[in-house]
C-alpha cells in the first residue's frame, strides 16, 4: 500500500488496513487531553451527551495551565470544574500545579506519549506530539466531551507534505528556526488540512526538543499535524520516561504527498517572525532596529530546558536592559528543578530577568506579563496574531531563545553573536 | 436553532484573510464559556463596534483560512452570542471548521461570493440546496449542499443534540 506516516498510524487506530486521503473514519484514541479553559465546556457537552462515566480514566489527561495560578474568581471557578470533575471520575492524569505545567510539556515528559500513538487534545498546539512520531491533533470542546465518553473521534484522512531535512544546523539556530523558516516558506494556510511530515538525515541531527518545537507549530502553517519518523532517539526518550511502548510508522516508499519540500538545516538563519502573522519570517538581521519592552521565554513551543540552557548562556554574566521586561516561564516543575540544579536560575536572576512559574499566562494575553497599547514583545511563543499577548495595538515578535535573551540584553532583536560565540 | 429549513438572510460584515480566533475572541474574555457574554466582545480588536452593529441573523464573510489559530470553541459561541446566523469564508481553519459543524454555527465555503461581497451587502444563504444569493448585487453562488445528515446535525444545534437523539432513537 502507499501511505504517509500519518495515515499508517490513523489506519491502525481504525482497524484497517490502510486508508487514503479524504476519507472518513473512526479512531480509538490513546490519550484524550484537555486544559482550564477547554475542559469546562467539555465537561459540559459530557454531561450533556448523557454520559456517566468516561471511558477510561487512564487515558485521559487533564491540565491547568492556562489560566493558573488562577487569575481571578472567574477562572479559579473554571479550574475547579476541571478538577472536581477528575476526582468525582478518577482521572489518573490530572496534574495539579505544582506537579505539572505546560500540558504540551508535560505530557512528553511523564512517559504519556510513544511513538505510533494518536493523541487527541483540546488545545491547537496537542500537534506537539508528533515530534516523538505520534499523531496528534487539536480539536474543539464538544469533540473531546465524545471522545471522553466513547473513546473515539470521527476523523479524515489527510494527505501530506513531506519535508525533508538535510545538514546540520549553525550555531544559536533551533528547531523553532526551522519551524519559522517552514511556516515562511508555506504561509499560515500553505498545510491546510495536510499533514506535515518531516524525515531525511537531518533528523537525527536534531534534538527531541527540536523536534517537539517544530511539530508543536505545524498548526500556524494550516497543517492538521506535524510528524517526525521516530527514530532511535524518540524511542530511547519515551523510554526514559518510563514508556516502553510505540511503534515507528515508516512513509512507504510509494507513499503520495501533494507537495516535497527540501531543507538543508545549513541554510536555516536565526529566525524573526513579524507582527501579525507567524509567516511574516525574516532573519533577525533585517530586523535588528526594532525595540522591545518585554521579552517572553518559555510556552509550549519553548518552555524546555534545552531552551533555558540555550538562554542562560546568553544571559551569563550580562544584564537585562533595565527598560526591559525579561520573563522566563521554565514549562514544567521538571524543567523548574532542573534549571535550578544547573544553576541557570541564579543566571536569570542575577540577569534581571524574572522567572516564573509554569503557565502559559502571557502567550495568550492570559495573564502574568500582558502588554499595553504599543508596546512590543520578543518572544520564544507562537502566536504574533493582533491582542494575542494583551492590547490590540501592542506587537510580538517571535523567536527563538537565542534571540530573545540577546534582545533582552540589547533593549532591541538581536543576534545572540553579539554576546555569546 | 429553529430554523429546520437552514436558509438564512442578513447582511454582511466583510472581513480578510486568515481571521484568526484571537480576533474572532480575544483570550482576555475566556473566563467564560456563555454565548451571549463572548458575543459582547466578538471581533473586537480588529472591529471595535461589530457587536454594537449586528443584527440578529447577519452574516460574517471572510477570506482565505478563516479561524486560523486556537482549537477554542468560545470563537464559536461568540460568533452564535453576537447573533451572527451563519460565516462564508473562501476557506476554513481546520479546527474551526470542525467546531462550526459541531457546535451548530452554519459554515459555507464559496470563495466566489467572498470575491464579489462587499460590507452590507444582503444575503440569503440556503444550506438545504446549498444557494448562496448575494441580493445587493443580484448574484448567485452554487456551493456543495452539506450531506443530509450533516444538515441534520447542524439543524439541531451540533454533535451533543445529535449525538443524544440517536441515542434515544436506537438504544434507550
Amino acid at each position: 500500500m502507499s501511505m504517509t506516516m500519518t495515515q499508517k498510524i490513523l489506519a491502525a487506530h481504525a482497524g484497517l488496513k490502510s486508508v487514503e486521503a479524504g476519507e472518513l473514519i473512526f479512531c480509538e484514541a490513546d490519550l484524550f487531553l484537555a486544559n482550564d479553559i477547554t475542559a469546562p465546556p467539555a465537561i459540559g457537552q459530557f454531561k450533556a451527551l448523557g454520559a456517566k462515566d468516561v471511558w477510561d480514566k487512564e487515558k485521559i489527561a487533564l491540565v491547568p495551565d492556562h489560566f493558573v495560578p488562577n487569575k481571578d474568581i472567574q477562572s479559579a471557578e473554571q479550574a475547579k470544574i476541571m478538577r472536581d470533575f477528575a476526582r468525582e471520575q478518577g482521572i489518573k492524569h490530572y496534574y495539579e500545579i505544582g506537579i505539572g505545567g505546560i500540558e504540551h510539556v508535560i505530557l512528553p515528559e511523564k512517559g504519556l506519549v510513544a511513538p505510533g500513538q494518536l493523541i487527541i487534545g483540546a488545545d491547537s498546539h496537542t500537534c506537539t506530539y508528533g515530534g516523538l512520531g505520534a499523531f496528534s491533533t487539536g480539536v474543539g470542546s464538544t469533540d473531546l466531551a465524545v471522545g471522553m465518553a466513547t473513546g473515539s473521534i470521527w476523523l479524515k484522512v489527510p494527505s501530506a507534505i513531506e519535508v525533508k531535512l538535510s545538514g546540520q544546523l549553525n550555531k544559536w539556530v533551533s528547531g523553532k528556526d526551522i519551524i519559522l523558516y517552514l511556516i515562511g516558506i508555506l504561509g499560515v494556510s500553505g498545510a491546510l488540512y495536510q499533514s506535515l511530515e518531516f524525515c531525511g538525515e537531518g533528523v537525527g541531527n536534531l534534538t527531541i526538543t527540536d523536534r517537539l518545537t517544530i511539530a508543536n507549530m505545524a498548526i500556524e502553517a494550516g497543517a492538521k499535524n506535524g510528524i517526525f519518523l521516530a527514530d532511535e532517539a524518540a524511542f530511547a526518550y519515551a523510554r526514559g520516561k518510563g514508556n516502553n511502548s510505540g511503534i515507528a510508522y515508516q512513509a512507504d516508499s510509494d507513499a503520495k504527498y501533494e507537495q516535497r519540500i527540501n531543507i538543508d538545516l545549513a541554510e536555516v538563519p536565526l529566525c524573526v517572525s513579524c507582527p501579525h502573522l507567524p509567516s511574516n519570517v525574516k532573519p533577525v538581521e533585517e530586523v535588528e532596529d526594532i525595540t522591545i519592552d518585554q521579552c517572553v521565554i518559555g510556552s509550549c513551543t519553548n518552555g524546555r530546558i534545552e531552551d533555558l540552557r540555550q538562554a542562560a548562556q546568553i544571559l551569563a554574566g550580562r544584564k537585562v536592559d533595565p527598560h526591559i521586561r525579561c520573563l522566563i516561564m521554565p514549562g514544567s516543575q521538571e524543567v523548574y528543578q532542573q534549571a535550578i540544579a544547573e544553576g541557570l536560575m541564579s543566571i536569570f536572576v542575577e540577569a534581571g530577568a524574572i522567572v516564573t512559574m509554569p503557565t502559559c499566562g502571557p502567550c495568550l494575553g492570559g495573564h502574568c506579563g500582558v502588554l499595553a497599547a504599543g508596546e512590543r514583545a520578543v518572544a520564544t511563543t507562537n502566536r504574533n496574531f493582533i491582542g494575542r499577548m494583551g492590547h490590540a495595538q501592542s506587537e510580538i515578535y517571535l523567536s527563538g531563545p537565542a534571540v530573545a535573551a540577546a534582545s533582552a540584553i540589547a533593549g532591541r532583536l538581536c543576534h545572540p553573536r553579539r554576546y555569546a560565540d | 436553532m429553529t430554523n429546520k429549513q437552514m436558509i438564512y438572510e442578513g447582511k454582511a460584515f466583510v472581513y480578510g484573510d486568515n481571521i484568526d480566533t484571537d480576533i474572532i475572541i480575544a483570550a482576555r474574555y475566556l473566563s467564560t464559556a456563555d454565548p451571549a457574554e463572548l458575543g459582547k466582545h466578538c471581533m473586537k480588536d480588529l472591529d471595535p463596534d461589530f457587536a454594537k452593529e449586528i443584527c440578529q441573523g447577519d452574516i460574517i464573510v471572510g477570506g482565505a483560512n478563516f479561524g486560523c489559530g486556537s482549537s477554542r470553541e468560545h470563537a464559536q459561541f461568540a460568533i452564535k452570542g453576537a447573533g451572527v446566523s451563519c460565516v462564508i469564508a473562501s476557506s476554513f481553519a481546520r479546527i474551526f471548521y470542525r467546531n462550526a459543524i459541531n457546535v451548530g454555527l452554519p459554515i459555507a465555503e464559496c470563495p466566489a461570493a467572498v470575491a464579489d461581497a462587499k460590507d452590507n451587502d444582503q444575503f440569503i444563504v440556503d444550506f438545504s440546496s446549498g444557494m448562496i444569493i448575494n441580493n445587493t448585487q443580484q448574484k448567485s453562488y452554487q456551493i456543495k449542499p452539506f450531506p443530509p445528515f450533516m444538515q441534520e446535525l447542524i439543524a439541531c444545534g451540533g454533535l451533543v443534540n445529535y449525538t443524544r437523539q440517536k441515542l434515544a432513537k436506537t438504544s434507550l
